[in-house]
């Protein structure tokens, strides 16, 4: 129990942390904030204009409560470029990126556990090596050229796949997982090179234990062995790495949703950089980042609850 | 020699190093020489593709892409080394000192470096880039700050596993400085896991490098950088979809090149991954 209550505060304490980096980063803007975004022709009344409807004309400390008490009523301000709240730009664009992040996260464990645990039967010196190579391969290829190399393979030779552009599930089903599966199997490949070599050493580990052994003496079947006990033993690690990967995904939307010229939420931040539209590059770091910090307390409260060793400790 | 000969059994050492020394080559080559003027355009001859004269083909002004990627290797190694060096003495610094220190010092760093690392790597960098504006110094900067959390954290963890051994007892007893401790006495025996965290935030940033450049948020031109040429090459995928290949895969190696070496690394010293 205090171990739940100390990673609950801990859990408060990122998310506290992260606000104050995030609305901290802004402050330190070299030059006038209101100054750069207007540009250069501005005059002094237009300056004061968007100084008071940013609230840029209080203190500091106001500044960020304000802000904070935005961040859960929904209020984050005006977009500088679009002249609409934030939260509905966010909102609008969420969809996008969360089907991207969850179709790939669901492409990286189909494909990655079973390989893994598949490999983790047969193993030998050789493709020891054969596997390492693979996952550094799998590290070291940039995610907008292997989208590239996708869509001019794949994307251009089947008529389901769209290489550019959204179409909405409500629209289509069929449309959206055309527009979608190439991007999600960008992003996820590079993971599942790294997620299937993990799975396959924990799994090799597990079948090193006692437990193992004495099963197999009772004359268990091997499936049984390794699908009730062994693959329950590995679901701790592979859950801690599954939330490592869920960050990588989520990271991985933004160059991907660039290359497939997907509208969401990854390429409205890299434009609203380029349009100097602060307000909105705020919120959209913050809610990002609160995502993948929530995502990874909730496994890491999941795996806790889960397994008495954790719990009890 | 005994060492030696140990480096070069090792597979990932040999083919790591290789891929290195051949770009390090190629950068300094590129400062004297390149098979073509870099800027030079030549809009007939433009969207070549590869042959004897430009074994990478042409770009849309007709510049030659081979001599572009040699003159990149100038970026990337600049941009990689400027980061990675920002994050080992500032990682090491500061994760050494809340290490010796303890308490709450340490607790304080430790949640802030938390939070610093709960934001995905490319995020960050795109906030900073956004405060901090964009360019070859600028992106070295914001990749450099990015690398310290992670290096400040091998650091922290050394110096806490160190700080309790015998010779640093002596050294306390011998009445030198805290400071004079840990730079001249723990900092050698923690090298090594610092060494592999180095090499592969090379790796890390390089990446990070050409995806930024590539969403037009990093190198700005006339600075060459391969992510850029990427950007550049996606507009032609259809009619020239060679001119992905070359920036692709010159990329893939280099990033590759310095995580074999931080693997071969790894496996000499004996650090545990985590």
């Amino acid at each position: 129990m205090a171990l739940l209550l100390r990673k609950i505060l801990l859990f408060l304490i990122t998310i506290a942390l992260v606000s104050v980096i995030t609305f901290a980063v802004f402050q330190v803007i070299p030059g006038d904030p209101v100054r750069i975004m207007l540009g250069p022709e501005a005059d002094e009344v237009q300056v004061e204009t968007l100084e008071k409807q940013l609230g840029l004309d209080k203190p500091l400390h106001v500044q960020y409560a304000n802000w904070i008490g935005g961040l859960f009523t929904g209020d984050l301000g005006q977009s500088i470029r679009f002249s609409q709240p934030v939260i509905d730009l966010i909102i609008d664009r969420l969809p996008v990126t969360l089907s991207l992040a969850f179709l790939s996260l669901s492409i990286v464990i189909v494909v990655a556990i079973p390989l893994g645990i598949f490999l983790a039967k047969r193993q030998n010196k050789g493709s020891d090596i054969v596997f390492s190579a693979l996952t550094q391969l799998g590290m070291a290829i940039p995610a907008f050229w292997l989208g590239m190399l996708l869509m001019i393979y794949i994307g251009m030779r089947f008529d389901f796949f769209s290489i550019s552009g959204y179409v909405p599930w409500s629209v289509s089903i069929e449309g959206a997982l055309g527009s979608l599966l190439l991007p999600a199997i960008t992003i996820a490949i590079p993971q599942i090179a790294i997620t299937f070599r993990y799975v396959r050493n924990t799994v090799i580990d597990q079948m090193k234990l006692d437990y193992v052994r004495t099963l197999r003496s009772k004359g268990i079947q091997e499936s049984i062995v390794i699908y009730k006990h062994v693959l329950r033993n590995s679901m701790v690690p592979i859950l801690t790495v599954l939330g490592l990967i869920f960050v990588e995904v989520v990271a991985g939307t933004v160059i991907v949703e660039q290359v497939f010229g997907l509208p969401g939420l990854g390429s409205l931040l890299v434009t609203s950089i380029s349009y100097r539209d602060f307000p909105l590059v705020q919120g959209i770091v913050m809610y990002i980042t609160i995502m993948v910090v929530v995502v990874n307390f909730v496994i890491d409260m999941l795996y806790t609850m889960l397994d008495p060793r954790i719990r009890l400790r | 020699m005994k060492q030696l000969r140990k480096y070069l059994k090792n597979v990932n050492f040999i083919v790591g190093a290789g891929i290195l020394s051949f770009y390090l080559i190629m950068m300094v080559v590129s400062f004297f020489y390149t098979p073509y003027d870099v800027n030079s355009m030549d809009i007939a001859g433009k969207l070549q593709p590869p042959s004897a004269d430009h074994w990478f083909g042409t770009d849309e002004f007709g510049r030659d892409i081979f001599s572009r990627i040699m003159n990149g290797t100038q970026t990337a190694f600049f941009v990689g080394a400027f980061a990675v060096g920002i994050g080992m003495v500032f990682g090491t610094l500061i994760g050494a000192a809340a290490g010796y220190i303890g308490g709450w010092v340490d607790e304080i760093f430790m949640r802030m470096i938390d939070a610093l690392m709960a934001f995905p790597g490319i995020i960050l960098a795109l906030m900073l880039v956004a405060v901090f504006g964009t360019g070859m110094i600028n992106t070295a900067i914001a990749l450099g700050i990015i690398a310290i959390p992670g290096i400040a954290r091998i650091a922290r963890s050394g110096v806490i596993q160190q700080k309790e051994a015998e010779y640093v007892l002596a050294a306390k007893l011998a009445g030198l400085r805290p400071w004079k401790i840990i730079m001249k006495h723990i900092l050698p025996n923690i090298l090594s896991p610092l060494i592999v965290a180095g090499s592969v935030a090379f790796a890390v940033a390089m990446l990070a490098e050409a995806g930024l450049s590539y969403l037009g948020l990093g190198v700005q031109p006339p600075d060459p950088s391969w992510g850029r040429m990427l950007k550049d090459a996606q507009s032609y995928i259809v009619s020239a979809p060679w001119y992905t290949f070359a920036p692709g895969i010159t990329i893939t190696l280099f990033v590759l090149g310095f995580y074999m070496l931080s693997n071969a690394l790894r496996d000499f010293h004996d650090v545990r991954s985590k």
